[in-house]
């Protein structure tokens, strides 16, 4: 059944269907609309879970981590600042092969202080070991947060959801919630095989030395690759009982031949989505939805990428002295293709600055009118507002 | 390095919590060993090593084996708190000594279910710890330890957090005043013009310039039902805390200070004596707080002065130089300890204030001069 629900508010539902043991919550803009929502679950009575509002991100993953570790479900929330603050405990999680789950409602970083919607923040963590899974709509966003359990807890890989802020976490849209009955169907009670029990006392988090570190970041890589399956199954478990997708590891949008291809993650795939519907091009262009990002889905791209001689890779974010994240990956594994395609890096919507409806025209007329194609650029700067060195 | 004939425990240890097993099964090694039921006693001791086995607690949540230096103090009260707290545990612990010594993989010394994560966030996966014990209907105890670096510094916040939200953890920090395990720098916890490698002595400095943060003092400013400090060298009336903390239901906190031969710069062998002196000069009182007000303190009859406990310990070697500072700043410490006796009215001549168990016990062994 269709309800309309705002992104975080369906988010907290979604987390609630899933029957966590333990919350943790800290505020931070523009997640903080989930953990409030679920605040609320639990003072109405409609979820049966410890809320422990803690002191900072910081406790929020520790709190998370150690409840996961005794053998319960646990779910935290954040932002910008807050997945900054948590990076140490995100690794600490993923080394240690604890499975969680955690929203990410993407903001930038500061400084200077922006609230508003880009995928820094996760960027800066996307090698700490998270499986990371980004969401165009709100629908993705809630049929992701419910698999992500599944798929964390059958890899012992955390998974953070990303969704970005704002434009998903503060926007109403219909939403189908399933059913208690469906994700329970779906999603089995949770257990952990290394849990905290005073009946079988085991250690976790020792002191590894030069002989066997390198073996366990081996395991960790390989078990983060090896995801790719459980990503893929999980939602095809999903679409079983639930009958809808939340989008794999990647899905395309268009005529599959294209040889005019854009690779996005997150809403800014919904934007473009759009975009092509109202303002179609005489050249055949498919969207790439990149779902996955984490496990990178080499063979699913390479699949994608195949055939294609334009292709554009959109970043929500920026590695300042290098340039596109994204890009510098897909750029990677593009020298595997038979033919490399021509590969233009665009940044938009920093800091939350809009990512105009004519995103797509625009786009296709950058890339025909360019001799060269990008390396890197920010698509929608303003050189007017700067000092002129700085154009 | 500690050397002794056990070993440490593989990672998976199943525990046999059956006492009484557990000491038939040691009963049969030593016969198998020696052909005889009897060991034969020590000379000069009038117990047989069985029967000092016999005696010794049943159950071990830190085994020996470890791989702390001789003499350590931190191991030594991480052992008589896990004693204490018995099998029916989980324990976290903070980056530091404690955690890098019991858990060289794919060993662990460790007897109880036992986790590590980071410096700074032991009282926070405590949190989470025992919020998972409260959703699964569980009654395990959770400790929290940490040393004075995790605990007095970079993870107060996460502990201040876990006391204020009530959670039923215990938190001990293992006091050896300075951040040891990577190579003795000075913290907050480090006493005034102690040297360390950050606070060395020299032409213009008598060590640590700051004084030792009064943690106990703003732990008890929570308001927790029960806070405590308690030393190494009073194994009963830490053993008592231990107890007194485990029964209660909410957050509690234990300060046990632990001599760090290594980082202190005495002998391994004195250990036991360094913590005691300590205690009766009155740099280290023991007091107990419930709701934030003092409940008990262990008396000082004949309190000695703090050169005794100073001059045994390299690390204030510089007070005993021919520099007039060095002199003001031997009187400045024995100002300190001077305040706390008056503010915790540790000599009082009369009965003890409240509660004695332990303290009545430590009388006895030889407190009272
Ligand atoms: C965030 C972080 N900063 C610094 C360190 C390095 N470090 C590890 S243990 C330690 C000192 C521990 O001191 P303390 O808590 O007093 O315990 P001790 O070793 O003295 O028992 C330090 C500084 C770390 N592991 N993590
Ligand atoms: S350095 Fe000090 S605290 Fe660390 S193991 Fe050695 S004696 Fe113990
Ligand atoms: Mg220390």
């Amino acid at each position: 059944m269709l309800s309309a629900l705002e992104g975080s508010q369906a988010l907290a539902q979604a987390v609630g269907l899933c029957r966590p043991g333990v919350v943790a919550a800290y505020p931070i803009t523009p997640q903080t609309h989930i953990v409030e929502n679920i605040s609320k679950l639990v003072a109405d009575g409609r979820l049966r879970c410890e809320l422990v509002s803690v002191e900072s991100e910081f406790s929020a993953a520790s709190v998370a981590l150690g409840a996961a570790a005794s053998g319960v479900r646990a779910y935290t929330a954040s932002s910008s600042q807050g997945i900054l603050l948590m990076a140490e405990v995100l690794y600490n999680i993923s080394g240690m092969r604890i499975p969680m789950v955690m929203t990410c409602a993407n903001r930038a970083v500061g400084a200077p202080l922006n609230i508003w919607n880009d995928q820094q923040d996760s960027m800066a963590v996307r090698d700490s070991g998270w499986i990371q899974l980004y969401c165009a709509d709100n629908q993705e966003a809630v049929d992701t947060t419910i698999q992500a359990f599944r798929i964390a807890e059958r890899t012992e890989v955390p998974v953070m959801v990303c969704v970005d802020g704002f434009v998903l976490t503060h926007t109403l849209e219909p939403i189908d919630l399933p059913t208690q009955e469906q994700v329970d169907r779906f999603l089995p009670p949770y257990h952990f095989s290394r849990a905290l029990d005073s009946r079988n006392p085991l250690s976790l988090g020792t002191c590894v030395d030069p002989s066997f570190f390198t073996e366990a970041r081996h395991s960790q890589h390989q078990a983060v690759l090896r995801a790719t399956t459980e990503i893929m199954a999980a939602d095809r478990d999903y679409a079983g009982i639930i009958g809808r997708s939340g989008g794999g590891l990647l899905s395309v949008v268009g005529p599959a031949e294209a040889d005019v291809a854009i690779l996005a993650l997150g809403s800014v795939c919904s934007t473009v989505q759009e975009s092509m519907q109202l303002f179609p091009q005489d050249r055949p262009v498919k969207l790439i939805k990149l779902r996955a990002y984490r496990p990178f889905p080499m063979a699913a791209l390479r699949e994608v990428l195949q055939g294609v001689r334009d292709l554009v890779v959109l970043e929500r974010a920026i590695a300042p002295g290098s340039g596109g994240i994204v890009g510098m990956e897909v750029r990677s594994l593009a020298t595997t293709l038979t033919q490399l395609p021509r590969i233009h890096n665009y940044a938009v919507g920093l800091g939350g600055r809009d990512v105009p409806i004519e995103i797509y025209p625009r786009l296709v007329e950058a890339i025909t009118r360019a001799d060269e194609p990008a390396w890197f650029e920010i698509f929608d700067l303003e050189p007017e507002k700067l000092p002129v060195e700085d154009r | 390095m500690t050397t002794t004939d056990d070993t440490a425990v593989e990672t998976s240890v199943d525990t046999t919590t059956d006492i009484a097993a557990r000491k038939a099964a040691l009963r049969n090694r030593l016969k198998d060993k020696r052909g005889s039921n009897e060991a034969p006693a020590r000379a000069g001791t009038a117990f047989s090593i069985a029967e000092l086995r016999e005696h010794q607690p049943a159950f071990r949540g830190l085994e020996a084996g470890h791989r702390a230096c001789q003499g350590c103090g931190e191991a030594l009260g991480a052992r008589l708190v896990a004693e204490s707290a018995g099998p029916d545990v989980i324990l976290t612990n903070a980056t530091g000594c404690l955690e890098i010594f019991t858990s060289p993989w794919p060993q662990s010394a460790w007897r109880v279910p036992w986790i590590h994560s980071l410096f700074e966030n032991s009282a926070a996966i405590a949190a989470g710890v025992e919020a998972a014990m409260k959703h699964l209907g569980k009654s395990t105890k959770v400790i929290a330890q940490g040393g004075d670096g995790g605990t007095f510094d970079i993870g107060f916040q996460a502990l201040s957090g876990m006391l204020e939200r009530m959670h039923n953890v215990l938190y001990v920090c293992y006091d050896n005043e300075a951040y040891m395990n990577t190579g003795v720098q000075r913290s907050g916890s480090t006493p005034h013009a102690a040297a360390t490698t950050t606070s060395p002595a020299g032409l213009e400095r008598m060590g640590k310039r700051h004084l030792k943060k009064d943690l106990l003092s703003i732990i008890a400013a929570h308001h927790i039902p029960y806070a405590a400090s308690a030393s190494v060298a009073y194994p009963v009336d830490l053993r008592r805390k231990v107890r007194r903390a485990m029964e209660v239901e909410g957050p509690t906190f234990l300060q046990v200070h632990c001599p760090c031969p290594l980082g202190w710069g005495h002998e391994s062998s004195v250990t036991v004596e360094v913590a005691r002196l300590a205690v009766q000069t009155g740099l280290f009182p023991l007091v107990e707080f419930e709701r934030g007000e003092v409940a008990g303190v262990m008396p000082l009859r004949n309190p000695k002065p703090v050169t005794d406990y100073l001059k045994l310990q390299n690390r204030f070697r510089h007070l005993f130089s021919n520099d007039p500072r060095a002199r003001e700043e031997r009187e400045h410490l024995q100002a300190l300890a001077d305040h706390t006796i008056e503010k915790f009215n540790l000599r009082g001549e009369e009965a003890d204030p409240l509660d004695s168990e332990g303290a009545d016990t430590v009388r006895r062994g030889g407190l009272v001069a």
